[in-house]
């Protein structure tokens, strides 16, 4: 009969952490941050297929980094989860607190009773009606939820507390969506550098959506080709700091080509209660 | 506590078990009595115990289509409602209409317009124009058993088709039957009550490639001439200020005409029969 060591439960769940932080460290980080007009997710991503940033209902957004199979299965229990409690209910009744809830409670089970941890952290991020009643949620692979909604910035991935750091330097709420985005690419520019030297990151690196909060219904919008070089372009001309030309960016960013679509119709008001104000946007 | 939600406030199993995108299909596993039909209904006919909704117009214009449908719900001899609305978007890029049992139209309606967005939501793409008119037609189809004991409930959807070649022909209608039939319609149709008068009244004056305004203006007239004539359908309602509800589907996007514009066009149209009251 094969000798059985005994291992203390400190030293399997010690285990299991270092697992799991070697698979998140290995993969490309995402950012997270609140600016005036909602929630800004930047990630750094090559492919345009195969999102870490996702839509999950009206005002909720999703964020993940680490492998991919496995936080792709989360978003899509999440997208279950609030499509389920929106149509039981009402769509004002899906938040984010119950969906990270919902989201810690899974990850704590899977680490705790599965032999390997999911090798992921993601984000939930849910835009208010008033800035400061954004609410930004990191959970990570043992299901430990962190509230970030007073800091307003999330970092995740690869050297996460360093690209934090840049963030937090220069986050301000009231930040227009091109100085967000601007501060987002060089803090996730920060890191990997060749001898510490810092990264340009190309529009084509970058997968970027926000969470609008002038929107009504679906908030959720990628920003992708030329919106997005022209908020990146704009960075290049302007110098730090400079908050010019913010609303015709976020015009810009609002009708860019998108896969989404513009989900700003009435078709994204439960016909039991018909909001007005959607009646009449185009 | 609603159904699908584990009480140790994990997510179940059924939600993390990949392979669907329908939020129907998923339903079924999950809480399969959310899902209309698949409730027992007592024997008999149970015709006339819940408001009916009325009569909807759609036609496609060289923009887009447009669809309307007027304000009344009835219940035998009595108008249940003069304010129902029963033209709504489905998504950003198609409507639907329901004429028949309000109650399970409505329904129906809410359950299709999830079921859209949650494919759009897993997937990262829309379904096709015709892929949304088969997934409908499903859902009809498994009302089989309510329609044949009077709750019967019939769609009209349009949209306008993203990926058409030509864009001044991607504006499309589909009508259903009870039985889940699902048929692509050529420049106009309509549905309930009223709809012979209406698809009359369009005959008439409706032509191929038509701007959008005048697909509007065509389809209150419609509208007007299906109250004309049948008691279920309601015409501008000028005291109270109720008009038809008028929605468009185009390149941009779906939209429903503002109250004060759909009040306009209703105005204008019964200006015209004050002078010759057949249109």
């Amino acid at each position: 009969m094969a000798m059985q060591f005994y291992a203390s439960p400190e030293q399997i769940m010690r285990d299991r952490s270092e697992y799991a932080r070697k698979g998140i460290a290995r993969g490309r980080s995402v950012v997270v941050l609140t600016y005036e007009g909602g929630v800004l997710f930047v990630a750094e991503n090559l492919s345009t297929a195969l999102h870490k940033v996702s839509e999950i209902y009206d005002r909720i957004g999703f964020a993940a980094v680490g492998r991919f199979n496995e936080f792709e299965n989360l978003r899509a229990a999440g997208i279950r989860h609030a499509d389920l409690r929106g149509y039981s209910y009402d769509r004002r009744d899906v938040t984010a607190r119950a969906l990270a809830n919902a989201y810690a409670q899974t990850l704590g089970a899977i680490f705790t009773e599965q032999s390997k941890p999911f090798e992921v952290e993601i984000c939930v991020a849910e835009v208010g009606a008033r800035p400061e009643r954004d609410e930004l949620y990191r959970l990570t692979y043992d299901g430990s939820v962190y509230d970030e909604s007073d800091t307003g910035t999330i970092a995740m991935g690869g050297q996460a507390e360093a690209i934090s750091e840049v963030l937090r330097g220069s986050h301000r709420p009231d930040m227009s969506l091109q100085d967000a985005l601007r501060l987002a690419v060089r803090s996730l520019g920060s890191v990997g550098g060749e001898g510490g030297q810092p990264r340009r990151l190309e529009a084509g690196q970058l997968e970027v959506a926000v969470l609008d909060r002038r929107r009504t219904g679906r908030t959720f919008r990628r920003i992708t080709g030329a919106a997005l070089t022209g908020l990146l372009t704009a960075q290049e001309g302007e110098g730090e700091g400079e908050a010019a030309a913010e609303e015709p960016a976020t015009g810009e960013a609002a009708g860019a080509p998108e896969v989404a679509g513009p989900g700003s119709s009435p078709a994204d008001k439960s016909p039991g209660g018909v909001d007005p104000t959607a009646g009449g946007e185009a | 506590m609603a159904a699908g939600f584990d009480p140790s406030g994990r997510l179940p199993a059924v939600f993390t078990t990949p392979g669907t995108s329908s939020f129907t299909e998923f339903l079924s596993l999950a809480a399969p009595d959310l899902l209309p039909g698949r409730r027992p209904l007592p024997v008999g006919a149970s015709a006339d115990v819940s408001p009916h909704a009325t009569t909807i117009v759609a036609l496609t214009t060289a923009d887009g289509v447009v669809m309307a449908g007027d304000r009344r719900a009835t219940m035998g001899n009595l108008i249940a409602s003069r304010d129902i609305e029963k033209v709504f978007a489905a998504d950003a890029y198609s409507l639907v209409g329901i004429a028949g049992t309000a109650g399970v139209g409505i329904e129906l309606m809410r359950l299709f317009q999830v079921e859209l967005e949650h494919y759009e939501k897993i997937e990262g793409a829309m379904l096709s124009l015709h892929g949304k008119a088969n997934r409908l037609a499903t859902m009809i189809r498994n009302n089989l058993g309510a329609a044949l004991q009077g709750l019967a409930v019939i769609p009209l959807f349009a949209g306008f088709d993203v990926d058409a070649e030509d864009p001044a022909h991607a504006g499309r209608i589909f009508s259903f039957d009870i039985a889940g039939g699902v048929y692509e319609e050529k420049g106009f149709d309509a549905i309930g009550s009223g709809s012979l008068f209406a698809k009359s009244a369009l005959k008439k004056r409706y032509r191929d490639g038509v701007s959008l305004d005048e697909g509007v203006r065509l389809a209150m007239e419609a509208l007007y001439d299906a109250a004309d004539e049948d008691t279920a359908t309601g015409g501008p309602d000028l005291t109270r200020r109720i008009f038809p509800v008028v929605m468009t589907a185009t390149a941009e996007g779906s939209r429903r005409l503002t109250d004060d514009e759909a009040a306009a066009v209703a105005e204008e149209v019964v200006r015209g029969r004050m002078e010759n009251p057949g249109g």
